[in-house]
């Protein structure tokens, strides 16, 4: 099998990671089988359902259409430093407080995502935007409109504290 | 009855102080969920544990020659790999029939298939290997060599002379067929003004769930013991089934549930593949692990609706209708599911179809047959959606034909909120509807008469906006009658064994289970009110068949109304437990004393009188300082089965306002509105997300969702980006109003609210879609999922 692995480190969640990995083994299945990291979830496994979705860089990318040996060298967050970080704390407490989780399976990678969007937006989105922003990210229990709100209260909160 | 938007209705019996019920407290499990810290089956891994994957079927029907395993066995890292009669001398099979739903007939069905499979993605063989990729790369290398036989895929062929036969032993194609005759049916179409006939059809859909079905089986040799992890919605109806099936005793069984990524009715049946991977692990003695991936899901996550009615209502001109009639025939896979069966998709239509109409003329006939596509069988709101949208088609079919306003048709003809207790044509009884309300309460939510205006006024610029309604009654709270007296052990009752802990907290152990619906909170919610405590200091427990009461679990609108029920009296059982301990160390009479807010109080004043932890000291350390012969009992369990009634019916009506674009056929969804009525809102922000959630499932059939199938039988759009979900670009704000019609059968007053979101909202969708298009002389589309060919097509542009 030598010649159907490779040897990767990279960070993640802060920490270095050395690991021999097969070359056709997805980020998230490395992420949740050899870290254990198993807040990043498999849905569809080819990139419509976004329950994988975690940070590379800085970017947010679907764990399940990167390879593992694609991120030797790249910075990895998941959900389990962005929580432990605090940076979306406001974003979870929002998603509680409005029940915008039900079945909770696809609330990492929504996190991830609706952070992503908060970090790059200047001004508070519309809720159309919102709506585009996560329409990559499938949610089969709570028809979406929670979420919407859960999102946009954190959007306008934080505006508020920038003023 | 009263309407309640935000406010908790005030409810005299429950009104104890610090309730909790009508409240809206966030649930107590969400922490885990945000922070990733949930623990999904798909999570799970055990030391030895090894993973299965299964050679499936390519062919819709095919005999199975041969089987060649030599190079599988040889693959790195494979632990075994079985076919279908070597699993079958560890598992026995089984036959999905329910003896209340007379004639239903199937075939046995066996874990992994033994001579012949019956539809693409049948299991022939399984390969268990140390991952799930060797296991893959094994299953790549096992041999099968098939003899094609002839496929029965349409099944307004199946019942033909000419076609032939699944299951010779059952003689023919037909599982289950049903006929109700009720009224002067042809007398009223005779006599009708107006007469409106048409053909509704709904395409095949399922569940996906974003986490797919997933199971852990460990046998333990030494313990002769089976413990399964099971993404289940009915750990005692699986305990049971997993027992029988490797001819063990239940109590060598245990289910454990965990978290749940979505179930939806999907997680509530007996899959061959799980079954297998329990069977597997008695045989090998160690853990094994089957998570399905996605191609898998589409293949063998039951499929639902997939019916063809022929439908027809006869109506007045004063907008009286005169009568219904349908003819259902769909087409259930090869075998009728077990243990819920198949047929009761059929026999809800047959049941719901007019329900909310006053209407005594009805007439049905449903028949439900075999091919070889995937099993088809409950999934949310089992029936509603289809027998609501032909109700509700027919009916706005028919004020258009009359030119009545729909509204108006409708207030002429639902049962009058004064006519409880009543019941349908077709023999629902119905204890207290709220139809009239509820719609009042619509119109003047979605402000009506300015949303006509405004459709009027954009059709003079060439802007298609059309306004649906559904009107619609829902089964919840179901009592035996639904399984119970078909001969199946899926127990309609459910427990609560609450305790205090010794420092005064309360633990309580429940029969139902959470699947994000938000379970635990009800439960707690319950407790905490009927016991008297902070919410805070209430911890559920779900999901363990060797630690919870026995019960049903979640499915069919019941875990509110029935374990929130057993819950509260759990509570109040406890309380009385509880102020007995407290009497006997303040010397006063327990009737003299309550608990509010986690202390003994004064009943009378207030009064504080002993904090709940130094009660749990005395009685838990210090009992010798009790009177003689006083003994503290500090748990309590209770039951509850509804009774009275064999459902608890629950009401609402849907509106949607949508805009058409008849130059590409896209929908666009302006808003959507929903008013129902569960009886008493034990937790308002969780009925309107239950209320949203079912909304945008309706949502998705009717614009959506299908499992397309060539008429060879292969499914040609497995997988999510070809088989179309609702995302949140494309999905409306959903606003919620209520109306409380409490049911008598039990001291909370609670119905269900999970499946009235997806019952009412496509036949909504389907009229509101037809309403834009009318002017234009379209016709009538009634043929799910509305997708824009189809739309161009009714338009003539295609």
């Amino acid at each position: 099998m030598n010649d159907r692995t490779l040897e990767i480190s990279l960070t993640v969640n802060g920490a270095r990671v050395q690991e021999r990995v097969e070359a056709r083994k997805t980020l998230v299945d490395f992420l949740r089988e050899d870290l254990a990291l198993t807040g990043s979830h498999v849905g569809c496994e080819h990139g419509v359902c976004g329950a994988c979705t975690v940070r590379v860089n800085g970017e947010i990318v679907r764990g399940c259409l990167m390879l593992a040996v694609q991120c030797d060298g790249a910075t990895v967050d998941t959900i389990e430093c962005l929580s432990d970080s605090g940076e979306v704390s406001d974003l979870q407490t929002a998603f509680e407080q409005r029940n915008a989780l039900q079945c909770g399976y696809c609330t990492p990678g929504m996190i991830t995502a609706a952070q992503d969007l908060l970090k790059r937006s200047k001004r508070v989105p519309s809720r159309e935007e919102i709506r585009e922003h996560l329409s990559g990210n499938y949610c089969r229990c709570t028809g979406y409109h929670a979420i919407v709100d859960a999102v946009e209260a954190v959007a306008q909160a934080r505006a508020g504290a920038r003023k | 009855m009263k309407i309640t938007d935000d406010s908790p209705p005030v409810l005299t019996a429950l009104d104890r102080p610090n309730s909790y019920i009508g409240r809206s407290v966030p649930r107590p499990n969400l922490q885990r969920l945000t922070q990733g810290r949930g623990q999904y089956i798909s999570d799970v891994t055990l030391p030895r544990m090894g993973h299965v994957a299964f050679v499936r079927s390519p062919h819709p029907h095919a005999r199975i020659v041969k089987i060649s395993a030599d190079a599988a066995k040889k693959a790195p890292g494979v632990i075994a790999v079985v076919t279908g009669p070597e699993l079958a001398k560890v598992m026995t099979p089984w036959v999905g029939v329910l003896t209340h739903l007379k004639g239903l007939k199937s075939a046995p069905q066996s874990p992994i298939a033994v001579e012949r499979a019956c539809w693409q993605g049948e299991a022939v063989c399984a390969v268990v290997a140390r991952t799930r990729a060797e296991a893959e790369d094994a299953c790549e290398l096992v041999e099968v060599r098939y003899e094609p036989l002839p496929a029965v895929t349409d099944p307004e062929v199946a019942l033909d002379a000419k076609t032939p036969v699944i299951h010779a032993s059952l003689g023919d194609n037909l599982c289950f067929e049903r006929k109700l005759d009720v009224g002067a049916v042809d007398k009223a179409f005779a006599e009708a003004d107006a007469v409106v006939e048409t053909t509704f059809r709904f395409g095949r859909h399922t569940g996906v769930t974003n986490e797919p079905r997933a199971v852990v089986a460990d046998w333990n040799e030494g313990e002769q013991r089976m413990t399964v992890y099971h993404g289940t919605q009915a750990p005692h109806m699986m305990q049971n089934l997993f027992a029988k099936h490797l001819a063990i005793a239940e109590h060598q069984v245990r289910v454990l549930t965990k978290d749940v990524g979505g179930s939806f009715g999907i997680k509530v049946h007996t899959y061959a593949d799980e079954m297998a991977t329990v069977a597997l692990s008695k045989l090998l003695k160690r853990p094994v692990k089957f998570v399905a991936d996605r191609i898998e899901s589409f293949v063998t996550d039951i499929h639902a609706r997939d019916h063809r009615i022929k439908a027809k209502i006869g109506v007045s001109k004063d907008g009286t209708i005169t009568a219904f009639e349908i003819d259902d025939l769909t087409g259930i896979g090869p075998y009728s599911v077990y243990p819920r069966t198949s047929g009761i998709e059929a026999n809800q239509v047959v049941n719901l179809t007019g329900g909310p109409y006053k209407c005594p003329n009805y007439r049905a006939q449903a028949r439900v047959v075999f091919q070889n596509k995937n099993v088809m069988c409950q999934y949310r709101a089992v029936g509603h959606p289809i027998a609501v949208a032909v109700t509700e088609g027919l009916v706005e079919l028919a004020a258009a034909k009359i030119g009545m306003d729909p509204l108006e048709l409708r207030r002429r003809n639902l049962f009058p909120d004064d006519a409880y207790p009543t019941q349908s044509a077709s023999g629902l009884k119905f204890e207290l509807l709220s139809h009239h309300e509820a719609l009042a309460h619509l119109d003047s939510m979605m402000n009506y008469a300015g949303l006509r205006a405004e459709q009027k006024k954009l059709r003079e610029k060439g802007i298609y906006r059309g306004i649906g309604f559904a009107s619609f009654i829902e089964v919840t709270n179901p009592s035996a009658a639904f399984y119970g007296v078909g001969g199946a052990r899926i127990t309609s009752m459910d427990g609560a064994t609450v305790k205090l802990d010794a420092q005064g907290a309360i633990i309580v152990h429940t029969g139902v289970t959470e699947q994000g619906q938000g379970a635990e909170a009800v439960v707690a919610q319950c407790v905490a009110s009927s016991f008297g405590v902070p919410i805070e200091k209430v911890r559920v427990i779900t999901g363990d068949t060797d630690n919870t009461p026995y019960g049903g679990g979640t499915w069919a609108s019941r875990a509110a109304g029935i374990g929130g029920e057993a819950a509260w009296q759990a509570g109040k059982a406890l309380r009385a437990n509880v102020l007995a301990v407290a009497a006997s160390i303040l010397q006063a009479k327990p009737d003299e004393l309550d608990i509010r807010n986690g202390l003994v109080v004064n009943k009378d004043t207030g009064t504080e009188r002993l904090p709940l932890d130094e009660l749990a000291r005395v009685a838990y350390f210090r009992p010798d300082t009790l009177p003689p012969g006083f003994q503290a009992e500090l748990m309590a369990t209770r039951h509850y089965v509804p009774r009275a009634w064999p459902f608890a019916f629950t009401n609402g009506i849907q509106g949607s306002y949508l805009e058409v674009d008849t130059d590409t056929g896209f929908v666009k969804l302006l808003k959507h509105w929903c008013v129902e009525d569960c009886g008493t809102i034990i937790n308002p922000q969780l009925v309107d997300e239950q209320i949203r959630g079912g909304v945008v499932q309706g949502i998705g059939a009717a614009l959506f969702e299908h499992c397309l199938y060539d008429e060879r039988g292969q499914l040609l759009n497995g997988n999510m980006a070809d088989y179309l979900v609702p995302m949140a670009m494309e999905m409306p704000d959903i606003e919620c109003g209520h109306v409380v019609s409490p049911t008598a059968d039990s001291e909370l007053g609670a119905k269900g609210a999970g499946e009235a979101g997806t019952a009412g909202a496509p036949a909504s969708v389907m009229n509101a879609i037809n309403d834009a298009l009318r002017p234009l002389g379209a016709k009538p589309l009634t043929d799910m999922p509305f997708t824009p060919d189809k739309i161009l097509g009714a338009l003539g542009k295609v």
